[in-house]
């Protein structure tokens, strides 16, 4: 993008206020348009791929998961999933539920955290605060049943390395049935609500096309029509298993992956009850010994909250990958900006920003800048003000 | 999945070397790097198959560069796997093709030290402005320093 003298440069980042991670974006606006996004990433980039060289096959289990601390079963989950592939084994049935059971939880958790975000973001506080509220419940789940309400440490090659417990079962149910009410009553709230509706509806629209493009995957890429999920299109762990269906939805814009993400909550309460079910009163095996990794390459991949995460291994035979590739559903998710972002106005951008569920961090720094003169113009308190107004505009006009 | 082998045979022709069924559902394709921009576009456009990621490694005595596309119908992951040389590592770039493959080629670009000929919007992307020319940090001669 050139510079001409009417283009202003808005620098978001490289502390951004939604998400987890510092990231960089520059939005080119003419007046309140943007006309382009460039993005540039590493602010805090750990060499993981690398540093798993040089552990244990058991090791980078741990490892991976703290890739991500909202959704830290995923990796974890492709990397199981990837060596499983490469070795070309099974893992035992009440192995199955369990890895379906904490990757569902998992994605109650992540969307509400979205939902809270966004919420928060349109000047919506009681979202904010409703959601992350019903999003406590779940934590403690993981704490009932893992002992940990992040990273949860529950998976190895081969199966999971902690039960659930047959009495801990009705415990899980009766909390999760309250959670499912929470989540009906609030779904309910959110999609109903005028404003909402008015605010986010055709902002951010993402095409088919567009998520072709990019490679876009998960909800991102359903909420455009993209029919596309792992679980379904690659069956694994306990997803064949029970009944559930995959939601999608036409528009692409922002409103659209809100009611994908809220959909699938429900459908993940639907998931994780039939796994109970098939657990609860059984014994069985939760763990297959895998003494050694062959040489060869293997592909795994897990459907996780923000869409599919990719694991790629190559084995020599040794105690350790000789490559690792990785690649978070974020990583072709995030590009879409390039699409949605231009000709919207700069008070959608946080929005938008958010829409995609980025996997970066909540400390801020958001201003904007004229390019000739280097004058601050706006800081992000003053983005989020104009985005509440436009809220507060259309609330009026309602 | 054997459908799925016959129609990438079909498709690439003299192209397409070495498909098979390495573990279940991933089928590996060796290309000539010459003919990387058709056979992916082959993959991408005509067969409609969606664009994962690319990952690049070092051999001993060459560069690898594997293409992934997913065949979701199919539930496959087709992987396109080109050699290049190791004193000169250079290929043709896929962003007129796929744009979302752009990140992933800067990314390699500055990890391994591979050229991708063509790409428009060659920087730096995960390291730094300042890092140091000729340093390729996931290269295997790092582990002997």
């Amino acid at each position: 993008m050139k510079n001409n003298k009417k283009t202003v440069i808005v620098p978001i980042g490289p502390y951004h206020p939604l998400l987890e991670e510092p990231e960089f974006f520059a939005l080119y606006c003419d007046g309140e348009k943007i006309v382009d996004v460039e993005w540039q990433a590493g602010y805090n980039h750990r060499g993981i791929e690398k540093l798993s060289e040089s552990k244990h096959w058991d090791q980078v289990t741990f490892l991976v998961e703290r890739i991500c601390g909202i959704c830290s079963t995923s990796h974890p989950f492709a990397y199981c999933n990837t060596i499983e592939n490469l070795i070309g084994m099974t893992i035992p049935e009440r192995a199955k539920y369990i890895r379906s059971i904490i990757g569902e939880l998992e994605r109650i958790h992540s969307h509400l955290l979205w939902m809270g975000l966004a919420g928060h973001f349109l000047g919506y506080n009681t979202v904010f605060m409703w959601a992350w509220k019903y999003r406590e419940p779940v934590l403690d789940l993981f704490e009932i049943i893992s002992g940990n309400r992040n990273h949860y440490a529950m998976f190895k090659i081969g199966g999971v390395r902690r039960n659930i417990e047959n009495e801990d079962i009705p415990k899980i149910r009766k909390m999760l049935a309250e959670i499912k009410g929470q989540l009906e009553m609030l779904i309910g709230a959110v999609l109903d609500d005028p404003v909402l509706t008015a605010r986010l509806k055709n902002v951010g629209v993402l095409t088919k096309q567009d998520i072709k493009n990019f490679g876009s995957v998960g909800p991102v890429a359903r909420a455009s029509g993209v029919d596309v999920d792992v679980r379904r299109d690659e069956p694994y762990a306990a997803y064949p298993l029970v009944e559930w269906s995959v939601i999608t939805a036409k528009n692409g814009d922002v409103l659209d992956k809100a009611v994908v993400r809220l959909s699938e909550c429900l459908e993940a309460v639907k998931i994780i009850t039939q796994c109970l079910d098939a657990i609860e009163g059984k014994a069985g095996e939760i763990g297959e010994e895998v003494r050694r990794v062959p040489e060869g390459e293997g592909i795994g991949r897990h459907e996780a909250p923000r869409g599919e995460c990719f694991h790629y291994i190559r084995s020599d035979g040794a105690n350790s990958p000789v490559r690792h590739k990785i690649r978070a559903p974020s990583y072709t998710n995030v590009p879409t900006f390039k699409a949605s972002c231009i000709g919207q106005t700069i008070s959608d951008v946080a929005i938008i920003l958010a829409g995609v569920d980025p996997c970066y961090c909540c400390t801020e720094r958001v201003a904007v800048y004229d390019a000739g003169k280097k004058k601050k113009l706006y800081d992000f308190q003053h983005l989020v003000e104009l985005s509440k107004q436009k809220t507060e505009r259309i609330r009026k006009e309602i | 999945m054997k459908d799925i082998i016959g129609r990438i045979q079909s498709k690439l022709g003299d192209r397409g070397k070495d498909i098979k069924e390495q573990t279940n559902n991933r089928v590996y394709v060796s290309v000539d790097r010459k003919n990387i921009k058709e056979c992916a576009k082959i993959l991408f456009e005509d067969m409609d198959a969606r664009y994962i990621v690319a990952s690049g490694m070092e051999n001993f005595d060459s560069f690898e560069i594997l293409y992934h596309f997913g065949f979701d119908k199919e539930s496959a992951i087709v992987s396109l796997r080109v050699y290049l040389d190791k004193d000169n590592p250079e290929i043709d770039t896929l962003t007129d093709i796929i744009p979302g493959i752009s990140y992933i080629e800067r990314e390699m670009w500055e990890l391994l030290g591979i050229n991708f000929k063509g790409h428009p919007n060659m920087k730096h992307f995960l390291l730094g402005d300042d890092w140091e020319k000729g340093n390729y940090p996931l290269r295997k001669d790092k582990y002997e320093k």
